[in-house]
């Protein structure tokens, strides 16, 4: 099955054209069995979020909470777009990030019940749950700190010759962060091969975007960093998936470092169970979880495409039941030992 | 053997760290210009990939120094003065020195960052900083400050093949002085401290430069028949306490020069571990020889007075010793 479609696109022109809106239109082609997989991923960032509210709100989770629920096509469209060697770093708010580059999920919820186990052994938990073993180096949970990180994972993929690309990912609020500025600065003197996208879910902590940022946009800012920058809607994995892939194969052959802000929006709390949502109305966050629900309006494309809907619950049924065995792993694996508290903080030398 | 300045130590130990191994490399503000005469013939011989100059951005160059290594690059990060280090500040604690601890063991951070110390040339306080004691709070980094060529060649390069994040504290009054190094590999391994000279009545233990100014103390003791035992502490983190605390059991009187300002700091440490583990031994309160609790000023009279020499040195250790 062949599928077409188009992203909501723009491209941002040089400041001395003025800031041109030029829309545009991608056309991308992927087959089923890749439209199944990116179904099949979100939905299984969806279900492990509902699973772990649910869980952290029934006692048996605890630590702050970030959830990437509303943002999953931004998630799945990005990693998707890289392959499996390719490495990628994450934030505070980065359940669905291994996920979407296909991690178990056993080892991610044993992790959040601080379970020897965990992707983590118990050390990292909900800010830090980062798979290495899909090529996360690390999801960190002071806003910003990871887009130097990425940056030097791409200095390194030059310097050996390597055709990996590193992605990053961060929120608005990193946007204004001194190591963003830094690490576009970087990128774009070294070309180096590295995607910065930029999840853009119109709040930082409790704070709008538009009270904290000074653009309404983020990707006019690589314009000062010479590099190209682009907005997407990030409730559209395939526009998403378009623009991260354009991005991805810049980096790879050779062009240099690109910026990709995605539109979206988280439906949860920047914390869950902890903190008042005065800052945000009802009606907002309801009209993006019954207009922009990023599920939902990929499984319409699907269906529109020639899937049938029994196929589509299909792939929900069987993530369901992948939830159901990760939840039993995690309740049955072990507490780390009381000597775990004091393991890898160093690694061992080869000296 | 050879006689070899302390910053031509330095130079051989990344020269040769860097024709060993092709995941090490040198980046930092100016490198490749060779601004601070200590990567002398690098660049010509590895080129500007290798002797990378970074944009005035340390934030963003320490953090990209830790994402290269935690793909298997050695990078030698160069900070061109300690207190530069504030600006990467959150990078060196959240990043170099968590993510292995963070991450279950997945991440390694083989990063070495070099920390040069200019104080008491009249830089004023935001240059000349010794910002070690700042740092040893906080676990998973390993602090060195090697105070010979000898050392400097060889903690420095043992300090590259480590697996783990290594600052090395480089004090600038010890650049300099020259001394016997042997041809060949030398490696000398990070966490013991050395004995500088043996005595019995007291026990002076310097951190970095301050070795000049115990070994000297040290002469002059002896010349009014007081023995001091000078222990040069090398490594900050891990630190090498057994040595310390066998010296004292010996002596009985503890002095720690240390050219870092007094509050919470390495000798204040060393104070801590002596007084709880070696506190049947000690014939007399522990002395520090350091720098007050105020800034550096520009002045150089007024700088001067602040910081330990060796004059200080020896007026503590005969007060330990009535």
């Amino acid at each position: 099955m062949v599928v077409e479609t188009s992203g909501h696109f723009w491209r941002f022109g040089i400041p001395s054209e003025g800031i041109a809106r030029e829309k545009g239109e991608l056309m991308i082609t992927v087959d089923g069995d890749f439209l199944r997989e990116m179904y099949r991923r979100m939905s299984r960032i969806r279900k492990f979020e509902d699973t772990t509210k649910e869980l952290l709100l029934g006692g048996e989770l605890y630590g702050a909470f970030h959830t990437s629920t509303g943002q999953e096509a931004s998630i799945v469209g990005s990693c998707m777009a890289l392959r499996t060697e390719d490495s990628m770093v994450g934030t505070h708010r980065s359940h669905g990030h291994p996920i979407g580059k296909g991690a178990r999920l056993d080892r991610l919820l044993a992790e959040l019940m601080g379970k020897e186990t965990g992707v983590n052994q118990g050390k990292g938990g909900s800010m830090h749950l980062s798979d290495f073993s899909i090529g996360s180096l690390g999801e960190t949970s002071i806003v910003g700190s990871g887009l130097p990180v990425s940056t030097g994972a791409a200095l390194a993929y030059k310097m050996r010759g390597e055709d990996k690309v590193s992605l990053c990912f961060f929120g608005d609020g990193a946007s204004s962060q001194g190591t963003f500025h830094e690490s576009l600065n970087l990128a774009a003197i070294w070309k180096l091969p590295v995607v910065y996208v930029c999840e853009n879910n119109g709040y930082g902590e409790l704070t709008s975007a538009k009270d904290a940022i000074s653009v309404e946009d983020i990707s006019v800012r690589a314009v000062g960093y010479d590099m190209p920058g682009v907005t997407v809607d990030g409730q559209d994995v395939l526009a998403v998936f378009e623009a991260v892939s354009e991005a991805v194969e810049r980096a790879r052959g050779g062009g240099g470092p690109s910026l990709v802000e995605t539109k979206t929006y988280r439906f949860e709390n920047h914390a869950i169970g902890r903190l008042p949502e005065h800052y945000r109305s009802a009606e907002e966050v309801e009209y993006w979880r019954t207009e922009r629900d990023p599920l939902v309006l990929f499984r319409q494309v699907l269906v529109e495409r020639g899937f049938d809907e029994q196929q589509v619950d299909d792939l929900d049924a069987a993530v369901g039941e992948e939830i159901v065995a990760a939840i039993e792993f995690a309740r049955q694996s072990p507490a780390p030992p009381p000597e775990a508290a004091f393991t890898h903080l160093f690694a061992p030398s080869a000296g | 053997m050879r006689t070899v300045s302390y910053i031509q130590a330095v130079t051989e130990a990344m020269t040769e760290e860097m024709e060993r191994d092709e995941s090490v490399f040198i980046m930092g503000e100016d490198v490749a210009w060779n601004m601070m005469g200590d990567c002398t013939g690098m660049v010509e011989k590895f080129g500007t990939e290798r002797v990378r100059n970074t944009p005035i951005s340390e934030a963003g160059f320490v953090g990209a120094g830790a994402g290269a290594a935690m793909v298997g690059m050695r990078p030698i990060v160069h900070m061109l003065i300690a207190p530069f280090m504030y600006v990467a500040f959150d990078q060196i604690v959240s990043i170099i020195a968590k993510s292995t601890y963070t991450y279950g063991g997945q991440a390694r951070l083989p990063i070495t960052l070099r920390a040069p110390m200019m104080y008491g040339v009249s830089n004023a306080a935001q240059h000349s900083d010794r910002p070690y004691a700042t740092l040893m709070t906080i676990p998973g980094l390993k602090l060195i400050a090697p105070a010979t060529p000898h050392d400097a060649k060889g903690m420095l390069k043992a300090a590259i093949r480590d697996d783990n994040p290594v600052i090395t504290f480089e004090d600038r009054s010890l650049w300099g002085q020259s001394s016997e190094v042997p041809d060949g590999e030398l490696i000398v391994p990070l966490g013991q401290a050395a004995v500088r000279r043996e005595g019995t009545d007291v026990t002076v233990v310097t951190v970095a430069g301050a070795i000049t100014l115990g070994l000297a103390a040290a002469e002059q003791l002896a010349s009014e028949g007081i023995s001091a035992e000078v222990i040069d502490l090398r490594s900050i983190v891990p630190m090498d306490t057994d040595t310390i605390l066998e010296s004292v059991a010996k002596t009985g009187r503890l002095l720690i020069a240390d050219p870092a300002h007094e509050m919470g700091s390495v000798a204040s440490e060393i104070s801590a571990v002596v007084a709880q583990h070696g506190f049947w031994s000690l014939q007399a309160p522990i002395a520090r020889v350091t720098t007050p609790h105020t800034h550096m000023p520009f002045n150089a009279d007024l700088e001067k007075v602040l910081l330990p020499n060796t004059d200080k040195i020896v007026a503590e250790a005969r007060a330990l010793m009535e």
